[in-house]
């Protein structure tokens, strides 16, 4: 029973931050119809800038913001100086395209970083906490509040703000937006933008802990992509309940699937996701919170 | 004309269309030499049939070309007699125009206040809630429905919407393209009361219909468009008198037989008004 709390509490903390990242593939395809694939290089991008921003003894709160504030801009680059050029170009060439920037952002971070392990310097480092006989890693609890936190930021100023309001409209009807002055290029920056800001949260909260900073950090954009799909890549809400859905798979099946069906193999964990995504997508084609007839090429 | 005997120079009109081509994808010419104006503080209408290129000059004078691979190869349009050139949609909006697109075109997920919020996009916060309460109150029946889905209202309420929408701008020049397609008699009545009182309000129309009756029993004046042309123009009590307009627009395709191409009637009472 011990166990499971713990697995539960490491399942949210993981399914919060593939919520972040869930949650930056649907900005980006509501605003621009483009799946991100290069949103794992703004993640492992994000958490080496605010290793480096630490190692240069920024305070870690500032450290996140100032990496927040540089991966939004770099986000925002790479939609102005590619992904405008790209309107109206099939949809599988803006897959080759993001790819292509995602190798780009990862020779850029080794460029800089190299290739050794780089401890992020955050300050729950492998504590850990005793509540009712449950050992708790500090960093899960921190992980799931802050996600959180960040996720109902985003939700209340898509519900609320005038940008947010301005960025449903443009995703319902661009056309019309347009009409009123909704430009569908500063919308797709802005999106862009807050791709590159979830990305640092994601990406500080991954190589927080024991695990630190190193490429693979980019791996997990593609362990979150079946949760986006699965609920829903037109969906906000579906991002985050696909997020939370597969972490929690995730983690349950490396707890209890591998050490009891051995002959699955040790990486079923990694595997089940997709195997999620695709039952879902074989009963609901468009994932769980998605709409149908949101589909823009 | 002589410099010495100069008439008094007319106003200048808030908007002039002159002599304006356009063209789709580089090859489809729509917009053969249109000329058009709106005085300020007036109510012109722009009939035609479907295809005629009301659409496309709308979309020509709000920046909307250019998303649908349209261009102006020859003319311009001006506001307050200054040439646009290549501004944005959002930069016409500033210039005091705003445009109620043919199908309403709402934001169908969001609100209707979400929906008029956008409308104000262009303003700063304070401003753009004092649109709103005007809004509500030239709308009452938006106020009541402020928290429903635009999506689920009835037509001519969705109607509303699209035309607070753009009036949140607060525009000198409404552009209203078809506001009474689709929509019950009954209805298409509150929409001329709405366009009307628009204009008690101080803002011009440029009003383009399909429905001859409605549009030039609210407008001064108004001009008829055929395959991309301005065929016809003059104050509204004269088109209505007009036999080329009653024969083609008003009427006279009751039974739904096929209406008769203005142009057809024209040319057999052109050739009469010359020989006359
Ligand atoms: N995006 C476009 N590309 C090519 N042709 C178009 C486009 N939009 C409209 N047209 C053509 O231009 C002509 C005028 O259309 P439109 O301006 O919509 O007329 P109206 O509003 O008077 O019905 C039609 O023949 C139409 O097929
Ligand atoms: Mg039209």
């Amino acid at each position: 029973m011990t166990d499971f709390a713990q697995y539960l509490l490491a399942g949210l903390a993981l399914g919060s931050v593939y919520s972040l990242i869930c949650l930056a593939f649907v900005v980006v395809y509501r605003a621009t119809g483009v799946v991100n694939f290069s949103q794992g290089g703004l993640v492992v991008f994000g958490a080496y800038a605010t290793y480096q921003l630490i190692a240069w003894r920024v305070p870690f709160v500032l450290a996140v913001a100032l990496a927040a504030l540089v991966t939004a801009a770099v986000g925002m680059l790479i939609e102005r100086l590619v992904l405008r050029r790209l309107v109206g170009q099939p949809v599988f060439a803006s897959i080759l395209i993001t790819l292509g920037v995602l190798f780009v952002l990862e020779q850029l971070c080794t460029t800089l970083w190299g290739y050794n392990l780089r401890i992020l310097g955050d300050p729950w480092g492998v504590r850990t906490l005793a509540l009712a006989g449950v050992t708790i890693k500090v960093v899960d609890l921190w992980t799931i509040a802050a996600s959180a936190a960040a996720l109902i930021g985003f939700f209340l100023g898509f519900r609320y703000s005038r940008l947010g309001i301005a960025m449903r409209a443009a995703a319902s009807d661009p056309e019309a937006a347009l009409a009123h002055g909704v430009s569908p290029q500063m919308i797709q920056g802005i999106a862009w933008g807050m791709a590159g800001i979830l990305a640092v949260v994601a990406g500080v909260f991954i190589a927080s802990g024991s695990r630190g900073v190193d490429l693979t950090v980019s791996a997990v954009a593609l362990r979150a992509f079946p949760a986006a799909i699965l609920g829903g890549l037109d969906s906000t809400e579906g991002a985050v309940a696909g997020g939370l859905i597969v972490g929690l798979v995730e983690v349950m099946s490396a707890a209890y699937l591998t050490p009891n069906a051995p002959w699955l193999g040790s990486n079923v964990h990694v595997v089940i996701p997709y195997i999620l995504m695709i039952a879902v997508m074989l009963v609901r084609p468009y994932g769980l919170f998605g709409t149908a007839e949101v589909r823009r090429a | 004309m002589s410099d010495l005997a100069a008439p008094p120079a007319p106003a200048t009109p808030l908007l002039a269309v002159r002599n304006l081509e356009v063209v789709y994808s580089d090859v489809i010419l729509v917009l053969r030499g249109v000329s058009l104006t709106v005085p300020a503080r007036s109510i012109v209408a722009l009939l035609g049939a479907n295809g005629a290129g009301k659409t496309t000059l709308l979309r020509a004078i709000s920046g909307l070309l250019p998303i649908h691979r349209g261009r102006i190869t020859k003319g311009r349009v001006e506001v307050d007699g200054e040439a646009l050139g290549s501004e944005t949609a959002p930069e016409i909006v500033k210039r005091g125009i705003a445009q109620v697109m043919e199908g309403r075109r709402l934001f169908t997920e969001l609100t209707v206040e979400e929906n008029l919020r956008v409308g104000g996009f262009t303003r700063a916060t304070a401003p753009a809630r004092e649109a709103l309460e005007r809004i509500y109150e030239m709308f009452p029946k938006l106020a009541e429905r402020r928290r429903a889905i635009s999506g689920y209202l009835s037509g001519g309420e969705q109607q509303m919407v699209a035309i607070g929408r753009a009036l949140m701008s607060s525009p000198r020049l409404l552009l209203l393209d078809e506001p009474s397609l689709g929509l019950a008699p009954k209805i298409v009545d509150q929409v001329r009361a709405i366009v009307q009182d628009v204009y008690d309000h101080g803002t011009s129309v440029l009003l383009v219909e399909q429905n001859a009756a409605m549009a030039l029993s609210v407008a001064h004046y108004g001009y008829v468009m055929e395959h991309g042309k301005v065929v016809r123009d003059g104050v509204t009590a004269e088109l209505r008198e007009d036999q080329d307009v009653r024969d083609s627009y008003l009427g006279g395709h009751v039974g739904g037989g096929a209406r008769r191409s203005f142009r057809e009637v024209k040319t057999y009472r052109r050739k009469k008004r010359w020989s006359a």
